[in-house]
């Protein structure tokens, strides 16, 4: 009897709370919260979360609710995650993912059910030309364009006979697609390993035997980690330069590795030292609120937060109507902690990108210092091939 | 130029081969004697790895830390060996298998609860942290030669045990024949606790030598345990010997594989197929070799039971 009188009373609660209205926002954030590279799924995390702080909770002047998921780095999980999101919670807006993998197989629901998705980090090329879609859009970078930045310096620098690592996944293949784009020389060798691999000793054996005169490694997160600190203990750094895109030197990777980073030149979109004011107030409030440095990843959850935030603002709240909302995310009309931002046609960035390198500040602490601009409104080479 | 690579993936194969002997030895002992399927050995290796690195960031001495987190990680072995895995041996192996799977999630729980979801970073002690040059013109990391020198002096130190002493013995007969063993009056009760300490200590060493070299994780020891299984697989359960041979074969072949392989593929077929088909191929090759021993021996390279 009384079984029966609580299932009614759940039944009945079901229906007198209010529907999801359009008058809260709720977004689906998945992210790689646990394991090696758990560092970066947190700091975008963070970002996103000290940006809906500054905006007092209400992104665009609408309640907010952040759901919050852990895709473990599996593609599977993404996927069954975005699923629940998407049928389950009901967001309108999805966010978060770090690996191109994950995402690929989490963003194909999400575009079928016409949900945008704003992409924190993972912009594969596949998603920028002909596949593109009208409800992704990327705050961070073209998964080539880092990289294409570094093949420039590299040759510019005049190194003839280079040696490339990456995982074989789909970013790994845009990485050193878009180095090589840029880069003349010769390669020693283009090597693919598993993602998630931790012990490079084959590798870098293989790497000795073939003697390159620099190393560029696209391995994000642990794998980056353990790599560094191997070639480091396998005495390779001693005449061999290495260089890598802005998040293998990034402060996590500078924290965990330690002195061996001093002098590694990298690539990147923003620096924690650029001077415009937006930039400024997230770099000390996420110190204050974290007790760490800001890396790339955190920066690009901010812009994340921030650019729906502008939009949702410009469409005057109105979430539920797709078209506004989507001309609103393409003006892309907030601004950005690396300064001048704007959306391609094919909503990916057309932006800067920078050299940094790794050195000592005036209390001797290891962080990274931007030299000067190696791209100036750079775009990625597929957004013609798009028709939306 | 070729020899000095040969060498140097040799000695790569060798250092992942002996870190496996260390957990499929405590695997196949336990296994043998007990006729317990342990899915938690992993697990010990586990919290062996992360007690090393707390112990070492608390102390700041990575010899400090290793005997006690050794200790500390055997006595975790036994008391779960008393309180949990005791009332399981006389359950068919499925039980076994249920009951130790459960603590396996168990313990991972409790040590995202304790050290959160982050990897811990464990490094190297810093007199090894460098490479030393084995011979003029070939350097090789220091640590991974400690890693070496401890797996080789861990293996004879267990060979001498297992076949010289009378505690020896007795897991020898116990690995051979249980009931006759209890028959002739071995306490199989303290044996078995004994034996169960002894192999948690084993995969917390794993756990502080691969720490600094892999990553102090999460989950790190299911994928370990898998490979550790193939090796008392291909070696023959029960059998001392047949893990280190084992283990050396996975070991060596794994590493081969993921270095020459995809070269090979190279020199034959177009370089996109080989970088596709390379590390696939080279991933399956320790299971092919499982396949093929236990086509010819059934009972693994080194049957304990004759």
């Amino acid at each position: 009897m009384n079984k029966s009188i609580f299932t009614a009373l759940c039944l009945l609660a079901v229906t007198v709370l209010p529907a999801n209205s359009a008058e809260q926002l709720k977004i689906g954030f998945i992210s790689t919260l646990s394991g090696p590279s758990a560092a970066l799924g947190i700091d975008i995390r963070d970002g996103f979360n000290l940006a809906l702080k500054h905006a007092g909770g209400k992104l665009g002047g609408v309640a907010t609710e952040v759901l919050i998921a852990d895709d473990q780095m599996n593609p599977d999980t993404g996927k069954q995650l975005a699923d629940r999101m998407l049928k389950k919670d009901k967001v309108q807006i999805v966010t978060g993912i770090v690996f191109s993998n994950v995402l690929m197989a989490a963003v194909q629901p999400i575009l079928k059910a016409e949900t945008f998705y704003v992409s924190p980090n993972a912009s594969p090329s596949v998603l920028a030309g002909a596949q593109c879609s009208a409800y992704f859009f990327s705050v961070s970078w073209p998964n080539e364009a880092q990289h294409e930045a570094m093949g420039k310096h590299v040759s510019d620098k005049k190194y003839k006979n280079v040696y490339l690592l990456a995982p074989n996944y789909p970013a790994g293949k845009d990485a050193l697609t878009g180095f090589k784009r840029f880069y003349k020389g010769e390669l020693s060798g283009e090597v693919y390993t598993k993602l998630g691999q931790l012990d490079y000793a084959a590798e870098l054996a293989q790497m000795r035997a073939t003697k390159p005169d620099a190393v560029y490694i696209f391995l994000p997160g642990g794998m980056g980690i353990n790599f560094i600190k191997q070639f480091n203990q396998a005495g390779l750094s001693k005449d061999t330069p290495l260089f890598g895109p802005g998040f293998s030197a990034d402060e996590d990777i500078i924290r965990a590795v330690g002195e061996p980073m001093l002098g590694m030149f990298n690539s990147s979109q923003w620096g924690h030292d650029f001077e415009n004011p937006q930039n400024k107030k997230f770099v000390a409030d996420f110190q204050k609120e974290f007790a760490r440095m800001p890396t790339v990843f955190a920066s690009q959850g901010y812009d994340a937060a921030m650019f729906i935030d502008a939009a949702v603002r410009d469409s005057k709240g109105k979430i539920e109507d797709k078209a506004e909302l989507r001309k609103a995310l393409e003006a892309a009309n907030f601004k950005s902690v690396r300064g001048n931002f704007k959306l391609n046609k094919n909503h990916f960035p057309i932006q800067a990108y920078y050299l940094r390198e790794v050195v000592k500040d005036a209390s001797g602490k290891l962080t990274n210092k931007t030299l000067g601009t190696i791209l100036n409104d750079h775009d990625d080479p597929y957004a013609a091939n798009c028709t939306m | 130029m070729t020899t000095a690579l040969f060498v140097e993936q040799a000695l790569n194969g060798l250092q992942m081969g002996l870190m496996l002997f260390l957990l499929a030895a405590g695997l196949t002992l336990i296994f043998g004697i007990m006729d317990m399927i342990n899915l938690a050995h992993g697990s010990l290796y586990m919290i062996g790895a992360y007690l090393m690195a707390a112990l070492t960031q608390a102390s700041g001495s990575f010899w400090l830390a290793l005997p006690i987190a050794l200790v500390a990680t055997a006595i975790i072995g036994m008391l779960l060996e008393i309180s949990l895995l005791r009332p399981l041996y006389r359950r068919d192996h499925l039980s076994q298998v249920l009951a130790t799977f459960g603590l396996i999630l168990i313990s991972n729980e409790v040590i995202r609860i304790v050290f959160g979801d982050q990897a811990l970073i464990l490094n190297p002690p810093a007199s090894l942290s460098s490479a030393v040059e084995v011979v003029p013109g070939f350097p090789y990391p220091a640590f991974r030669l400690a890693i070496i020198a401890v797996g080789l002096i861990v293996a004879i130190a267990l060979f001498l045990l297992i076949n010289k002493t009378r505690v020896g013995m007795w897991v020898r007969a116990g690995a051979s024949n249980r009931d006759m063993a209890m028959a002739m009056g071995v306490n199989v009760k303290r044996l078995f606790t004994g034996v169960f300490g002894l192999g948690a200590a084993l995969c917390a060493l794993a756990g502080a030598m691969l720490g600094p070299l892999l990553a102090v994780q999460v989950g790190m020891g299911e994928s370990i345990l898998i490979l550790a299984f193939v090796v008392i697989v291909i070696g023959g359960i029960g059998s001392i010997r047949g893990a280190f041979v084992g283990a050396l074969l996975v070991g060596v072949i794994d590493t081969c594989g993921r270095a020459f392989l995809p070269v090979l593929l190279r020199s034959t077929t177009s370089s996109a197929i080989a970088d596709a088909v390379g590390p696939a191929l080279a991933s399956i090759l320790i299971y092919a070799l499982m396949a093929a021993i236990l086509f010819w021996k059934p009972q693994g390279l080194f049957p304990a039971r004759g």
